[in-house]
């Protein structure tokens, strides 16, 4: 069973449409990558799978299926634990320090025991390729942090509450080439454990972290395959001609 | 010269030229405050002394005195303006800024900026129909109330816009982490717009404690000492709005005294707030 299916999704800010009846089975313990040109809805398509996209006051129709059941059945703070997210510029709390960030997720879901904060923090900090840089500096504030690390620490505060699937909105937009190769190194670690969906507008980076891709235009899916088949031979003209660069 | 020489030179004037202007007013703004302060300050120092702070408004006729009963007075009234006023305010701007955008909202919105408009002696009047008619007298409790009327739409406002301030980013990150939305904003908005929040409040709690008309016919005044706040309580603006008309040298002296004194602790309070409420990576 995939983990995440989407069935006939189509969505709209307002009057505007910005999905097209999408249909897209994400695997288990895969990575996702969903590409395409600026404004063809890539954003949209991930934030109506954890319901974020109520959230900027959009509405949505069609099914969004996790593990078979409907997603939005469920109480949408329920399925954002089940189903995180990591944004496009780091966003660190302003206020909180390196440890707060990460037992964020946690701390304000009610969880008080020291001990068990403490492990968790550690745990999911190496998880992220964090823990090495930051482990002396944790009372630090987190907006203190570079650019790449402040990255690398969002993924961690998203990985302490323990989701099954993680989606990324151009994580690495933001970054220098060394920290984007970190965080693509990380993908493949993540992989390991999480599902991952990842919206990129870097067809080498898609080429290199994802397993399929799904190349979207215009609020359609135009394609959706196996990453290598997608890249070498793809099967539409849209896919092929935005692939080469012809346009996009 | 070239052209380009001459348009550098132009540019270089009309910088200078809107630095002066942006400078004179600073002075303009901050001028009148040093006159003020400086002023009183040169009228009551003389007046401020150890009895001023211990001692008990002496009968009239008699000089010396001091004017602990309305140091006392103000405190209490501006605590429980304070009391009432600060959380109402506080959490009517959370609900307008992170879940107001409906009509409820606007309209809520809307009384707000009026009532911010009211003149204090107006709000006087309602606290006395609110608390003094069905009391039966006057008391600290409707001075109080009083001024809670007066700061709540100023800290409503200023929480809502500052609030409002902070990047969608954050609200994003706490609710993507299933953090519910109240939650996301008392834990982490709120946190994150403190700093800006304080400025209203501290600009609310001045102007409360700076207020008389109001008092009149609620807190009324004092001659004695009390803390009780179902009685008639002193306050350093009503007898400076006493001591100032009266035909006695000496009452006049320490009206300004008073004024002097009310200022000073107008600063200090503005400071300690300030110090307390700086966040932990001591950023004031
Ligand atoms: N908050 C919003 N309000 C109204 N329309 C929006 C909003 N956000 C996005 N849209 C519109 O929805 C469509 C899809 O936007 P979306 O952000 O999903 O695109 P995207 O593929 O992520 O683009 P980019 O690569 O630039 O991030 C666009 O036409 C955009 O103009
Ligand atoms: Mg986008």
């Amino acid at each position: 069973m995939p983990k995440i299916s989407t069935k006939n999704i189509n969505a709209w800010f307002g009057k505007t449409r910005a999905l097209r009846g999408i249909s897209l089975d994400v695997p288990e313990k895969q990575v996702v990558a969903i590409i395409g040109p600026s404004g063809c809805g890539k954003s949209t398509f991930l934030r109506s799978l954890n319901r974020m996209h109520e959230v900027a006051g959009g509405t949505i129709e069609g099914k969004v299926l996790l593990d078979g059941e409907d997603a939005y059945a469920l109480d949408p703070v329920v399925l954002r634990r089940r189903v995180g997210m990591v944004f496009q510029k780091p966003n660190p709390f302003p206020t909180m320090s390196v440890f707060d960030n990460v037992a964020a997720g946690l701390r304000l879901n009610g969880v008080r025991d020291k001990k068990r904060l403490a492990e968790v923090v550690e745990k999911s900090l190496r998880h992220a390729a964090l823990w090495d840089e930051v482990k002396d500096s944790l009372d630090k504030s987190g907006v203190s942090l570079s650019g790449g690390q402040q990255q690398r620490l969002c993924i961690a505060r998203t990985l302490a509450v323990n989701p099954e699937v993680i989606l990324m909105d151009e994580p690495a937009s933001a970054l220098d080439p060394i920290a984007t190769a970190r965080i693509e190194e990380l993908i493949h670690e993540l992989k390991k454990e999480f599902t991952i969906v990842i919206v990129t507008h870097n067809m080498q980076q898609a080429a290199r972290v994802s397993d399929f891709t799904a190349f979207l235009y215009l609020g359609e899916l135009i394609e959706y395959d196996a990453t290598t088949k997608l890249f070498t031979t793809p099967g539409n003209k849209q896919t092929e001609d935005y692939i080469t660069g012809r346009f996009g | 010269m070239t052209d380009a020489g001459r348009g550098h030179r132009w540019r270089k004037f009309k910088n200078a030229a809107m630095l002066s202007l942006a400078g004179l007013a600073v002075l303009a703004a901050v001028v009148p405050l040093f006159m003020i302060f400086f002023y009183t300050l040169s009228r009551g120092i003389g007046s401020v002394n150890l009895d001023f702070f211990t001692q008990m408004p002496k009968p009239v006729g008699e000089s010396g005195g001091g004017m602990a009963n309305a140091l006392a007075g103000s405190g209490i009234l501006v605590g429980l303006g304070c009391l009432f006023g600060l959380p109402v305010g506080v959490m009517a701007g959370i609900y307008l800024a992170e879940f107001g955008q409906n009509r409820f909202g606007m309209v809520v919105r809307f009384m707000t900026d009026v009532m911010s408009g009211i003149p204090s002696i107006v709000v006087g009047v309602v606290a006395y129909i609110l608390v003094v008619l069905p009391m039966g007298h006057f008391s600290a409790l409707a001075g109080g109330v009083a001024l809670a009327l007066l700061m709540i739409p100023t800290v409503t406002r200023t929480t809502e816009e500052m609030l409002k301030l902070v990047p969608d980013s954050y609200r994003e990150a706490a609710l993507a982490l299933g953090v519910q939305q109240w939650k996301a904003s008392v834990r982490v908005i709120l946190p994150a717009a403190m700093k800006g929040i304080t400025t209203g409040l501290l600009l609310a709690i001045a102007r409360a404690a700076g207020e008389t008309a109001p008092l009149l016919f609620t807190a009324l005044g004092n001659r004695f000492w009390s803390t009780d706040i179902g009685q008639p309580i002193a306050s350093l603006t009503v007898i400076i709005f006493d001591y100032a008309k009266a035909p006695f040298e000496d009452w006049n002296r320490q009206a300004w005294a008073a004024a002097f004194v009310l200022i000073g602790l107008i600063f200090v309070v503005n400071l300690l707030f300030r110090y307390f409420t700086r966040d932990k990576y001591g950023r004031a």
